[in-house]
């Protein structure tokens, strides 16, 4: 055992002031874990200590028990309210204990690490929250989030018209939970004001006990404090959050309901971007309905079908158009299917295509006069101020036995081809001037006999114009839609149209394209009539 | 003998069908299945093991050349009101399951697969939204936000179409929708719905429907299509593909060099080999996209084995690789797939006659 004495003797000054009055705690020990010396500071902080004394009577238990190991490293805990680093520095037997006091260091580094977790966390959540335009889904996100980080378990809700509340509940670790709440929201205090968006009512004042049952998800549990915050939209109130937290933890803080604010903002901001787009959307589809190529089917026995491509691929509309109708003519009822092309492309062109389709709807009486139906249409385009001009061919089609009849006219636009039963391809003998242009127009029409199995096909120029191939730069051409078409002798008519656009599409591959419409009008083969119609309830459901 | 599920006269079913669209007969076809319905069989069986299966027949014929292009597409349409017909006859359970969105590849022409799934997850109880084929990505996006559904279920069968695959996937995750994925183009084992991130793979409509049972994984956010496949820093799928149509210019040229014959090629027939030169940058644009070597030679093989049908020595496609690889030597990736294929095709121990 080491004689203290002598170990004193080795040990610093303490006679010395620089010593006793040294701002920093320091107590020095021997192996055997009896204090030597002690200044001022160390005597503070350990009242009953003194010379003579064990360690581990005096000193908190981190800083004896490391003595005692003899390690050598610093060592860190605490001794009252302030935390220290040990500094151990051997001299002889004993050795001398500095205790650097980094409380306001250890308090900054887990204000850090706090901070940069909750940067992370918005961040995360702002992604998640932006990545879908979806009320519901944002609300999901929303509350899973919040049940993940802020709380044991959130309710997020939307504003409503209605009397029934949008709303998604999440626990803890749990699926979120879709439900349409029928509600008074001034049941819970400060949610009736949050929803309208007044300034949120602080945690304390709420009474977890008051809480109405519609709050709690099943089998919660008791609650310890609830945190209603409004979530501020884009000028309107996005909805609320309601945080809950079980009996056992501890109520929010105020820096907790600050960052629970925080959060708020971002779900209310995504939220609201939702709403937006949901109306933006929903009137979208309201104007874009009566823009949209119609569906096509077989009428009075003669198979016609349509595809569209318009030229961006975005859009759903464009400048080109078709519509199949029916008509009461002085020779019987037939249907006029109409093809056309308007200039320009995009969402001006398709607001024209609307009004040519409404015109030639009301036109629809004279459809027995091609002509004549043309040239009135041709007046009110060129009566416009802005003058905008329109390429046309119109097909009515009659079935007489297995046979179509047609009467086809072109205005400006590229004529139809025929293709016969055994390949041959043909081009329909008519033609006429564009629409819109001039005061007076001037057309040919022809009449075509469709023998079953054959078709005839109306397409606009995005068709033959379409730039690709195999080299990158050749265009479809009409020689090789006559030669697609040659294939397409016997099929029906929703297949030529499929075909033909698949081709072009393939043609076209990565580049950029016009609109592009087809048109097809075939006799059916076979003696059925409209046997399974895809559309019609047909003979099964009858 | 039967089971539950599949009731007894399945082939029997499917023979019917077949003789049915490949006279096109719709009428016929029709009656096939009210036929099968009132006998009581399976629905789902009758989709899947009847209609499907005429279907992947008609498929086959048409690649053994035993179909003409025509009859392939009025088989397929008649198919097509076969199913419609299917849902005007049976009732569908009320939706009690989650939300599906059904679409293809945009650029994939087979809707029919897709079409089977979207009827057989009505089948089971899904609320089901069939987009069909030609679906630009834009669409389906508008579509996820407008609509929110659980799952997206993507079909392809065009290998070709993985990168425009893959774009799709990244957006439907990017508007937190979790995607499954079918259909060949994704490789027989699904190794390619891995590779691009898709939460989850479907050999058939069946397992995707028993997948979809069970909610898929949610996407996570901030995902980028580089974070699947960082051999695309390297630009080569993308500087092979945007020069794709001057590639298949000077191999052309080249072959016309090597090769007398060529000289004196009507233009169709230069058109076709322009055709097939394509097709070939394409494939190697895919291997190189999805870094997988196999893919390009599984397609050359199946290409060998398609000209040696036709009497042509598959040696022939040697010059053409050979060109190519002379154009991308500065391509370190492009010119070892390349060298491997021709390596592949030059050793015909290799070759085992089918495609990947």
């Amino acid at each position: 055992m080491a004689d203290p004495v002598r170990t004193a003797r080795r040990a610093p000054d303490t006679g010395d002031r620089g010593w006793a009055a040294a701002p920093t705690a320091a107590l020095c020990a021997d192996a055997g874990g009896v204090v030597l010396a002690l200044n001022e500071a160390a005597r503070t902080l350990f009242p009953t200590a003194g010379p003579g004394r064990l360690l581990a009577d005096t000193v908190a238990g981190w800083l004896a028990g490391a003595h005692d190991r003899r390690a050598g490293d610093v060592v860190r805990g605490e001794a009252g309210e302030r935390a220290f680093a040990a500094h151990p520095i051997p001299h002889g037997e004993a050795v001398t204990w500095w205790l650097v006091d980094e409380t306001d260091a250890r308090v900054a580094q887990d204000a850090l690490v706090r901070e940069q977790e909750r940067t992370a966390f918005l961040s995360d959540a702002s992604a998640a929250l932006l990545g879908s335009l979806n009320l519901e889904r944002c609300m999901e996100v929303a509350a899973r989030l919040a049940a993940q980080h802020l709380a044991d378990a959130a309710l997020v809700l939307a504003p409503t018209t209605s009397g029934t509340y949008p709303a998604v509940s999440c626990v803890r670790g749990e699926e979120p939970a879709r439900s349409r709440l029928e509600i008074d929201p001034d049941d819970l205090p400060g949610l009736g004001e949050a929803l309208q968006g007044f300034p949120p009512v602080p945690s304390r004042w709420l009474d977890p006990d008051a809480a109405p049952g519609w709050v709690l998800p099943a089998s919660f549990g008791a609650v310890g404090s609830i945190v209603v915050t409004p979530l501020p939209g884009h000028g309107v109130p996005a909805g609320a959050l309601v945080l809950l937290r079980r009996g056992d933890r501890a109520s929010f803080t105020d820096q907790e309901e600050l960052f629970a604010r925080l959060f708020a903002a971002r779900a209310g901001a995504a939220m609201s971007a939702a709403r937006v787009f949901a109306l933006q959307a929903s009137i979208t589809d309201t104007l874009m309905r009566e823009l949209l190529p119609p569906t096509l089917e077989q009428r009075g026995g003669v198979e016609f079908a349509g595809r569209y491509r318009p030229a961006r691929d975005g859009e759903r509309i464009g400048g080109d158009f078709y519509d199949v109708h029916p008509v009461t003519t002085p020779e019987g009822d037939e249907s006029l299917a109409v093809l056309g092309d308007v200039c320009g492309k995009g969402l001006d062109a398709a607001v024209l295509t609307g009004k040519i389709r409404t015109t030639l709807r009301a036109l629809l009486p004279m459809a027995g006069d091609h002509h004549g139906l043309l040239s009135l249409l041709n007046r009110t385009l060129a009566d416009g101020r802005n003058a905008r001009f329109v390429t046309l061919v119109l097909a009515s089609a009659r079935r007489e036995g297995a046979d179509v009849r047609l009467r086809v006219t072109c205005a400006g636009h590229p004529p139809p081809l025929i293709v016969r039963a055994d390949g041959r391809v043909e081009e329909a003998g008519t033609h006429g001037t564009l629409i819109g242009v001039l005061p007076e127009i001037r057309t040919t029409g022809a009449d075509v006999t469709l023998a079953p199995g054959e078709t005839c096909l109306l397409y606009t120029d995005g068709i033959i114009e379409a730039r690709g191939g195999p080299l990158g730069d050749a265009m479809f051409g009409e020689d090789r839609l006559r030669q697609s078409l040659t294939e397409c002798a016997n099929m029906p008519a929703d297949a030529v149209v499929e075909r033909i656009q698949m081709l072009a599409s393939q043609w076209i591959g990565r580049g950029a394209h016009d609109d592009m419409a087809v048109l097809a009008i075939t006799a059916p083969r076979g003696q059925h009539l409209a046997a399974v119609g895809g559309h019609g309830r047909g003979r099964y459901t009858a | 003998m039967s089971t539950p599920t599949r009731t007894p006269g399945v082939a029997e079913h499917a023979e019917r069908l077949w003789d049915a669209v490949t006279t096109g007969d719709e009428y016929a076809a029709g009656d096939v299945v009210i036929q099968a319905l009132g006998d009581g069989a399976d629905p789902e069986s009758l989709l899947l093991d009847v209609i499907g299966a005429v279907q992947r027949k008609v498929g086959q014929e048409w690649a053994a050349n035993r179909l003409t292009v025509a009859q392939e597409h009025a088989a397929t349409a008649i198919n097509d009101r076969v199913i419609a017909t299917f849902g005007y006859v049976l009732k569908r359970p009320d939706p009690h399951l989650g939300r599906v969105t059904v679409a293809c590849v945009d650029g994939e022409w087979h809707a029919m697969p897709a079409r089977l799934l979207a009827e057989v997850l009505r089948l089971r109880g899904f609320q089901v939204d069939y987009l069909g084929a030609q679906v630009p990505a834009p669409h389906l996006v508008a579509h996820l936000h407008r609509t929110g559904p659980d799952a997206v279920a993507l079909s392809g069968s065009i290998a070709t179409r993985l990168p425009t695959a893959h774009a799709t996937i990244t957006a439907c995750q990017a508007a937190a929708t979790p995607v499954i994925a079918g259909g060949a183009a994704f490789g027989p084992d699904g190794r390619y719905a891995r590779l691009l991130g898709a939460e989850a793979w479907a050999p058939d409509a069946r397992s995707a429907a028993d997948r979809l049972a069970e909610p898929l994984p949610r996407p996570h956010a901030g995902h980028q299509p580089l974070d699947d496949l960082p051999h695309l820093a390297d630009q080569e799928y993308t500087l092979v593909t945007r020069s794709s149509g001057r590639l298949v210019k000077s191999v052309l040229a080249g072959l016309e060099e090597r090769v007398p014959a060529m000289r004196t090629y009507s233009d169709l027939q230069r058109q076709h080999t322009a055709e097939d030169l394509a097709h070939i940058v394409e494939f190697l644009a895919t291997a190189l996209y999805v870094g997988d070597g196999e893919l390009f030679t599984g397609f050359l093989t199946w290409t060998a084995g398609i000209l040696t049908a036709r009497g042509v020595p598959a040696a022939s496609l040697v010059p053409a690789l050979e060109l190519l690889e002379a154009e991308l030597r500065d391509f370190p990736r492009a010119t070892s797939l390349l060298r491997d294929a021709r390596t592949h095709l030059a050793d015909p121990a290799h070759r085992s006659g089918r495609p990947a």
